[in-house]
């Protein structure tokens, strides 16, 4: 194992953040409107959402730098900012973790399908390679591959992240097929864990797609897939749609009532995905730091 | 003769290359190109469809399938105009101005193309302007919206009333999709279909434009 990622885990379980986004439009982010590009303009307010989760007790926080590859910033009109808006997003959220949490610098998929010949395997190669360079430049802790639904693009990632010699975690979003347990491509627990392992992950996980009652199946396939430490973050449950805009029903201490049993199934580093904020990340905390019932 | 089976089983397995050879020699074969697709092209992409429903085949399987199917039917429909049949008909397909993604939108695009409809793709971040073009310009018999973002999903609502106020609205079948829509939302904003896949979609473009489901 990483020995930095051993010296994380020494006391158990880690929690690490919620949902960024949402937290973004809360304080005046447009509908639509490309949150990244906030590192540079609006860095008052994505510091604002990085201290809200150290408050709450995350021991890592991620930085706004999901969609901040070249692919995705040049759809935007931001091609030129790549190390830019990547550095501002480390800088921040490094601020406000202070000697309180580690960084995790966020990195998410192009959102082009190699597939169906919308990106080449070299484009995302580049693209990735540039992303985890700027980031590691910036002094991240480690960086983390999420919300992956292709796994060839996520073993792409996972490569270029590993040649900053940074440790790296790599997270799928299992939310296809009747049982919710494969990607969107179709693949396993078993085979997403095999290949980020392979590729190089120090940890492995899954992220997005479903509310946290169906993490403990991939989770507990996830553990018995690979000797990697299980990264786990899970959305609040099912939106539902009220007046056009996306409700989550799941409360902070349902969420977290699921919290033992994926620590039991093996579950190393917890938190939360689409749908959960700070109040999530407390009630989880209390369970899984604590040690007391939800 | 061609095995015709052959065909049925390459577009099953989404081989291109098989379906257009197998195609290829039973029309110079003398098959009836009618007969061709109704019996076995459209029955293996629906049990293509019905393999996606049952968590068999991915979204892999639907591309290569959908391919497979293009291919065939690329070499069928010159025959088909030919004898004066009328094409199902044209679909626009863009996800709605604000959004930028296309994995979802190219995915029903390639199912279009595969149940046998025109396809005009418009891309992403399509302003409703361009969508009531197609329908004027090049003759858009549906016109097919996705949205990925609860943020971004309003622009369909925008776009149906867009599409009202230029006076297209009754030329034109309005077919929305995508993560967060739901049928009740395509109902509330007045559209004509919904479909929760890709592969329903095209279920949805032949009921919409009153053709008999095959």
């Amino acid at each position: 194992m990483h020995q930095f990622i051993e010296q994380l885990l020494v006391r158990g379980p880690v929690v690490t953040d919620g949902a960024w986004g949402t937290e973004l439009q809360a304080r005046g982010l447009p509908v639509g409107e490309f949150p990244d590009a906030w590192n540079l303009t609006h860095p008052e307010r994505v510091a604002e959402v990085a201290r809200a989760y150290v408050d709450a007790g995350s021991q890592i926080i991620l930085t706004n730098t999901f969609g901040a590859n070249r692919i995705r910033l040049a759809e935007n009109g931001l091609a030129d900012r790549v190390s830019e808006i990547n550095r501002r997003g480390v800088e921040i959220s490094r601020e406000a973790a202070g000697r309180r949490a580690r960084v995790f610098a966020s990195i998410g998929p192009s959102g082009k399908l190699l597939m169906s010949g919308e990106v080449t395997e070299q484009e995302l190669s580049v693209a990735f390679a540039e992303q985890a360079r700027a980031l590691a430049a910036a002094g991240a802790d480690a960086l983390v591959i999420e919300t992956i639904s292709d796994l060839e693009e996520g073993r792409i990632a996972v490569t270029a992240a590993c040649q900053t010699g940074l440790p790296v975690a790599a997270s799928a979003v299992f939310d296809s097929g009747k049982d919710k347990d494969r990607t969107m491509m179709g693949n396993t627990p078993e085979q997403v864990a095999e290949a980020f392992t392979v590729a190089g992950a120090d940890i492995v996980g899954a992220n997005c797609g479903q509310g946290i009652a169906g993490f403990a199946a991939v989770c507990k396939r996830l553990r018995a897939a690979t000797d990697r430490p299980i990264w786990i973050k899970a959305n609040a449950g099912l939106p539902t749609l009220v007046e056009g805009r996306a409700v989550y029903e799941a409360t902070p201490t349902e969420f977290a009532s699921h919290v033992p049993e994926l620590i039991e199934l093996g579950a190393s580093f917890i938190g939360g995905c689409c749908g959960t904020n700070p109040e999530f990340i407390r009630a989880v905390v209390r369970v899984a730091r604590d040690g007391l019932v939800a | 003769m061609a095995d015709l089976k052959s065909l049925y089983e390459a577009i099953l397995n989404g081989d291109a290359k098989i379906a257009h050879t197998f195609t290829e020699q039973a029309l110079q074969e003398g098959a009836d190109p009618v007969k061709l697709v109704d019996e076995y092209m459209i029955p293996a992409m629906n049990e293509v469809g019905r393999r996606f429903e049952t968590s068999e085949y991915f979204v892999p399987e639907l591309l290569i399938s959908a391919r497979a199917m293009k291919a065939a039917l690329e070499l069928v429909r010159p025959l088909l105009a030919a004898r004066g049949a009328k094409p199902l008909g044209t679909v626009a397909v863009g996800t709605v101005k604000g959004d930028l993604h296309d994995i979802g939108k190219n995915l029903v695009a390639a199912m279009f193309e595969g149940g046998g409809f025109e396809v005009i793709d418009l891309g992403v971040n399509v302003p409703p302007e361009k969508f009531i073009a197609a329908v004027n310009e090049q003759g858009a018999h549906i016109v097919a919206m996705s949205a990925l973002l609860t943020t971004t999903m309003p622009a369909m609502k925008t776009t149906i009333d867009a599409l009202t106020q230029a006076g297209v609205r009754d030329k034109v079948k309005v077919l929305v999709g995508g993560a967060p829509i739901t049928q009740k939302y395509a109902t509330d904003i007045g559209a004509d279909g919904y479909s929760e896949n890709a592969v329903g979609a095209v279920g949805v473009a032949r009921q919409a434009l009153g053709l008999a489901a095959k």
